[in-house]
């Protein structure tokens, strides 16, 4: 149950990218095309897990017990490069076609502050999901990575969707590009507001 | 280039947002006010300038094929810095800000910078150069936070100049506004770069 309450509250009422703005360069770069976005979603789901993860334990078993915790920030962005780096090599030695597909993607990542926020988020904050206010286990912070994730997945390919469909209109002069792009996932975060109150 | 050039291109030609796109996630998500905007600016300018400072000094010194870690580590530390001291002496704004004051390490701006600029150029057009475009930063996420601030709250400057209940569009301090402000101010420099 409280699985469900923890995966619906990151993927609907808190989106990452539409309630949170975590991640909006790659939401508007790597949304032009729904193959594109699809490929971006994976990596994502894929890189936010592992390094999520990693990230708790190194602040939990390393940080924590040795009084660190005002290095969090530079530990965490250079796991996080190092992780990805080496994600890439074991993906291309392992995994080809898997490579092929995430592998362009991949690089982007270390950039993306989503992954960052979401491992400084876990350790940092308190949640309540229907109890009360705790800070998350390894599981539960797993589980809240996965969501986020998802919630990135699922407005980058809703959007790329529509935007697919804006680039054959015609745009009023000046908002063509960017301008339109940002104006409509306005109009898609006031529909992801309906989801507020669900949780 | 001469210095001031160096210094100005970032304020308007430039502009980190309105022109160069970078660094978007701050800007929609601190800018709920024109003082919430304003700080979150004023962080990245401290950091910017005092990153390119440092990068540009140690350019000589860093391989170029571990510049970036080297770059970002450099980064992290100044982060950290604005960190501690915001939490000391301004705490409110420090909890407003949240979250997005680490995350500045990973701002496209800051790296950005310092890969294009300073790690090519002597240290005092680095400093400028860094100064610039933070103002830049600062000066656009001061309009958009007073735009969001007038249309959403009825204030500027957290001075309210509306009745006590009048109807503010309350959408504009929330998440959607964010996205259709800077939306339409992108869309009204586009405008006026086209006309002339």
């Amino acid at each position: 149950m409280k699985i469900i309450i923890i995966l619906i509250s990151t993927i609907f009422v808190n989106n990452v990218i539409l309630a949170q703005f975590l991640g909006i360069c790659p939401f508007l770069g790597t949304s032009k095309k729904t193959s594109t976005a699809v490929g971006m979603g994976a990596a994502v789901i894929f890189v936010l897990v592992l390094a999520t993860l990693v990230t708790y334990l190194l602040n939990k078993y390393l940080l924590v017990p040795n009084g660190l915790q005002f290095l969090q920030t530079i530990a965490f962005i250079l796991v996080i490069a190092a992780l990805v780096q080496m994600v890439e090599i074991i993906l291309k030695k392992i995994s080809p076609s898997l490579y092929t597909a995430l592998g362009v993607f991949l690089p982007l990542i270390t950039t993306n502050c989503c992954v960052l926020g979401v491992a400084i988020t876990v350790v940092t904050k308190q949640f309540t999901f229907g109890e009360a206010a705790h800070m998350l286990n390894l599981g539960e912070a797993i589980i809240y990575a996965a969501g986020i994730a998802i919630g990135f997945a699922v407005a980058l390919i809703i959007f790329s969707g529509i935007r697919e469909h804006i680039d054959l209109m015609e745009a009023p002069e000046g908002t063509k590009g960017t301008p339109i792009a940002l104006i409509t996932a306005g109009i898609l975060a006031m529909a992801f507001m309906g989801f507020g109150g669900l949780v | 280039m001469s210095n001031w050039k160096t210094f100005t291109k970032g304020l308007i030609k430039e502009n980190p947002i309105l022109v160069l796109l970078l660094g978007c996630c701050p800007t929609l998500a601190t800018t709920t006010s024109a003082i919430n905007g304003m700080s979150m600016g004023l962080a990245t300018t401290f950091v910017l300038i005092m990153s390119n400072l440092v990068i540009s000094l140690l350019k000589n010194f860093i391989p170029d094929k571990v510049r970036i870690p080297c770059f970002i580590v450099v980064i992290a530390s100044f982060v950290t810095m604005v960190q501690l001291v915001m939490q000391a002496y301004v705490p409110d704004i420090y909890e407003t800000l949240g979250l997005f004051i680490p995350l500045i390490v990973v701002n496209c701006i800051v790296l950005g910078r310092a890969e294009a600029f300073a790690s090519k150029n002597p240290v005092w057009p680095s400093i400028l150069d860094g100064a610039g475009m933070g103002l830049g930063f600062t000066f656009a996420l001061t309009v958009l936070g007073s735009i969001r601030e007038i249309l959403g709250s009825g204030s500027i400057f957290n001075c309210r100049f509306l009745p006590e209940d009048a109807q503010t569009i309350l959408v504009f301090v929330l998440a959607p506004g964010a996205f259709i402000a800077l939306g339409y101010l992108i869309a009204l420099v586009n405008r006026l770069k086209k006309t002339k």
